[in-house]
């Protein structure tokens, strides 16, 4: 957001002000990520994530980008290219598990990105576009991940694409031609694993397009900050540049430690051994898991046992696993609270802390058997992530009595005696309870 | 609106939820699943150190030259390795006329320059292990059934990859007898071997370590006893399902440390620049 007091840019050299006439990029970079841009001078580390997701957005492009020049898309010699790129080709195996790590690292990162808007309410007004283009990029991100699991074609490849298209023949009436118009055939085969290269080599992209709306939007209120008290003054906020790209150059550091820890010494620990077995139609794995990202929806959809009336169970599972997706479109509209940050919701905060684990024990269960007693932890673990959304959000938040909140983002860094909070005497505090 | 349509889409999942549990509860109490031999009698993998464990792993060539010798001289009758290239042998240390000499004692699939007709010639370096069965039916013919996998990846294919491999080389025992008491259907079938590391208690495969004399070792080498050559063998394999990992290891070290002293710098810098602004 372009503040009152942000800096103007002022090309100096002859050059940048030929360019500056020409073609504005520098003028546009500065303004969004330079020392244009203010920022609440209060983010905590979260706010560090989103910028990681984009680093690791380019960090997929561009080994998939060289890994796409080794593999081969064909059901008969994938595996085997896979292997190529292990084995011959000059650090394929630095790409290969950089890139297969790197997915899993983009989602650890844009999970904790996520859950620090649920925490701090950054999905509220005026930032819900936002956040319904993040839960957009959400889903790509979902589907490009499934689509390039399926490219080694081992074993979990193969089952997983069976298995998550056959999802789609649980839509009645138009379901099985519809999973075999996907499908480009009966099952999985050559006509499936070369259109999802192509689209897992599309996807990224459409990502990217999608950042940019994502950050164009970020960019018309600004940043919110853990307060969640809007921006009021200029002692609130200090340039992007130098204050935040200092903070998230040391962010990024320690993230890219853990990142190097896992490629280098840890690459198959978040993997599936049955990957590493040449895809067999013939032979169907013991236990069929999606990657752990998947698990939590994966618990959802085998929560559902019993048909539901008239429902088929296959056919309520497919569409709370979806449904619990979705329903992060509505959030904003769900919660009422015109609170934002949970730091003043007691009530809320407790049930965030529950959803969290909510979510992890989901997580857990999808990546077991679906044997008992882990179903029925599945059963209860949804009841509780669909009743935390779509009913105990929007009661308490016309319940809750929310805990005083500063004046300003200036008072509660400096307090309220510093001769720097600008509040007018008297004055009423931010729009809150 | 959304608020009125978000809670009876909730009490929807949450009633189709709750009754899916409660029809699982009345089964669960109503028909207890019965236990089953696999689930009784399975045993974890045992635990199996090697050089190439742990993030300061490497290979330790010399056994898996010798992990080699039991491959090629007992599992290759049965065991394809299609991954492998004679070539990269001499990252175990053979030199290039060794190689040479071990890839021109396998025989590997030809063409007769003069008819055209398929036949088999010695091996050459750049030539893969060749496969010991012309086909599945083949190998399934000659198995029992079962066909006997390729055993490049072997070791990253099964959850404790190494250890797995040398557990199932060495566990195969009697059935037990309680087994058979409680379980009288699970007797062992013709042509099968119990084996309790193996998912099923039961494989094709007859346990194909018989001890000392199988396999002779060169000279300053331990005794092949069975559970020496399933070690030796097992960390063959894992150079085989990751011929990198050493210097995957290698090559990690110099990247963390100058990612930390980076990592440090950009701290100080931080700091630097937040010097005179609280937050
Ligand atoms: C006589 C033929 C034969 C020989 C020799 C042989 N195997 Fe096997 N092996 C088999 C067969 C057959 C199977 C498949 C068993 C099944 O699926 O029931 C098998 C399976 C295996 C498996 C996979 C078990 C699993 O989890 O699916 C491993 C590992 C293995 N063998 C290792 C070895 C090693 C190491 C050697 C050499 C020391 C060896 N085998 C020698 C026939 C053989
Ligand atoms: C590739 C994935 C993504 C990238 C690269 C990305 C990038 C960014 C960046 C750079 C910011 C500003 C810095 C920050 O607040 O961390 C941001 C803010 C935000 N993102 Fe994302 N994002 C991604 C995915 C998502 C997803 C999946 C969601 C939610 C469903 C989301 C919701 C938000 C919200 C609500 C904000 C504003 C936060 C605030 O100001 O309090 N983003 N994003």
């Amino acid at each position: 957001m372009s503040f009152p007091w942000a800096n103007h840019y002022q090309p100096k050299a002859p050059l940048m002000r030929w360019l500056d006439e020409k073609l504005p990029l520098p003028r546009f970079v500065y303004n969004a990520v330079g020392a244009g841009y203010p920022v609440p001078r209060n983010l905590n580390y979260f706010w560090n994530f989103g910028v990681l997701a984009g680093f690791m957005l380019v960090v997929q492009i561009l080994t998939g980008v060289i890994l796409a020049m080794h593999y081969a898309p064909n059901a008969l010699v994938a595996f085997d290219s896979t292997e190529h790129i292990m084995r011959d080709v000059n650090w394929g195996w630095l790409l290969r598990y950089g890139h297969a790590n790197g997915a899993s690292m983009f989602f650890v990162v844009v999970y904790i990105h996520m859950f620090r808007g649920l925490y701090f309410g950054s999905y509220k007004a005026p930032r819900e576009m936002i956040w319904l283009l993040g839960v957009v990029i959400y889903l790509l991100m979902m589907a490009t991940g499934f689509m390039g699991y399926v490219l080694p074609w081992g074993q979990m490849s193969f089952w997983g694409a069976k298995v998550i298209t056959g999802l789609f023949s649980a839509i009645p009436l138009i379901g099985t031609p519809l999973q075999e118009w996907l499908l480009g055939g009966f099952a999985p085969d050559n006509a499936a694993l070369n259109r999802f290269f192509s689209l897992h080599f599309l996807l990224p992209f459409v990502i990217a397009a999608v950042i940019i709306l994502h950050i164009w939007a970020l960019h018309i209120p600004g940043s919110s900050n853990p307060t969640g008290v809007e921006v009021k003054s200029e002692s609130d906020t200090v340039p992007f540049h130098p204050y935040y790209t200092a903070k998230d150059g040391f962010g990024l550091g320690v993230f890219l430690i853990l990142f190097a820890f896992m490629v280098f010494f840890a690459p198959n620990w978040l993997g599936h051994p049955d990957n590493y077995i040449p895809a067999n139609p013939l032979s169907t794995p013991a236990h069929i898991v999606p990657e752990w990202y998947y698990w939590p929806f994966y618990a959802i959809l085998r929560a559902f046992t019993a048909d539901f009336f008239f429902i088929p169970a296959k056919l309520m599972g497919v569409m709370a696993m979806f449904g619990a997706i979705l329903l992060l479109f509505f959030l904003p509209w769900l919660d009422t609270s015109p609170v934002r940050s949970g730091k003043y919701r007691p009530l809320f905060r407790k049930f965030f802390y529950l959803l969290l684990v909510d979510v992890f024990i989901l997580g857990w269960m999808g990546g077991l058997p679906a044997e008992e007693p882990y179903v029925m932890i599945s059963q209860i673990a949804s009841i509780y992530y669909f009743a935390h959304f779509l009913i105990i959000l929007p009661i308490v938040s016309s319940i809750e009595r929310p805990e005083p909140m500063p004046f300003s983002i200036t008072e509660a860094v400096l307090g309220k005696d510093d001769k720097a909070v600008l509040a007018p005497p008297g004055s009423a505090p931010a729009p809150a309870a | 609106m959304v608020r009125i349509f978000g809670i009876l889409a909730g009490l929807f999942f949450v009633a189709a939820l709750s009754w899916s549990l409660a029809t699982g509860a009345y089964t669960a109490i109503t028909e207890p699943a019965s236990p089953t031999a696999e689930h009784e009698f399975y045993k974890h993998p045992k635990h199996l150190a090697l050089a190439s464990d742990g993030v300061f792993g490497k290979f330790d060539n010399q056994q898996i030259q010798r992990g080699f010798q039991v491959y090629k001289e007992v599992c290759a009758a049965c065991h394809s390795l299609r991954l492998v290239a004679f070539r990269d042998l001499t990252q175990l240390g053979y030199n290039e006329a060794e190689v040479k000499a071990i890839a021109a004692s396998f025989q590997v699939p030809g063409v007769d320059p003069n008819t055209g007709e398929a036949n088999t010639r010695p091996g050459l370096a750049i030539d893969y292990f060749p496969k010991p069965y012309p086909n599945d039916i083949a190998a399934r013919a000659a198995n029992n059934n079962a066909i006997p996998p390729d055993l490049s990846l072997m070791a990253k294919a099964r959850h404790d990859g190494a250890a797995y491999v040398y557990s199932l080389l060495t566990g195969y025992q009697a059935q037990p007898a309680k087994l058979l008491k409680e379980f009288p259907d699970s007797k062992t079938g013709p042509g099968l071997h119990y084996n309790p590391y193996f998912p099923n208690l039961n494989l094709a495969m007859a346990p194909p370590l018989s001890g000392p004399g199988q396999v002779t070792y060169g000279e300053g080498n331990p005794q092949p006893t069975v559970d020496q050559m399933a070690k030796d063998v097992s960390a063959f394999l894992v150079w085989t399902a990751e011929p990198k990992l050493a210097k995957r290891h290698q090559t990690g070290w110099p990247v963390l440390l100058f990612l930390i002293v980076l990592t440090g710098l950009a701290y100080l810098a931080y700091q630097n620049v937040w010097r005179d602004k609280k937050h």
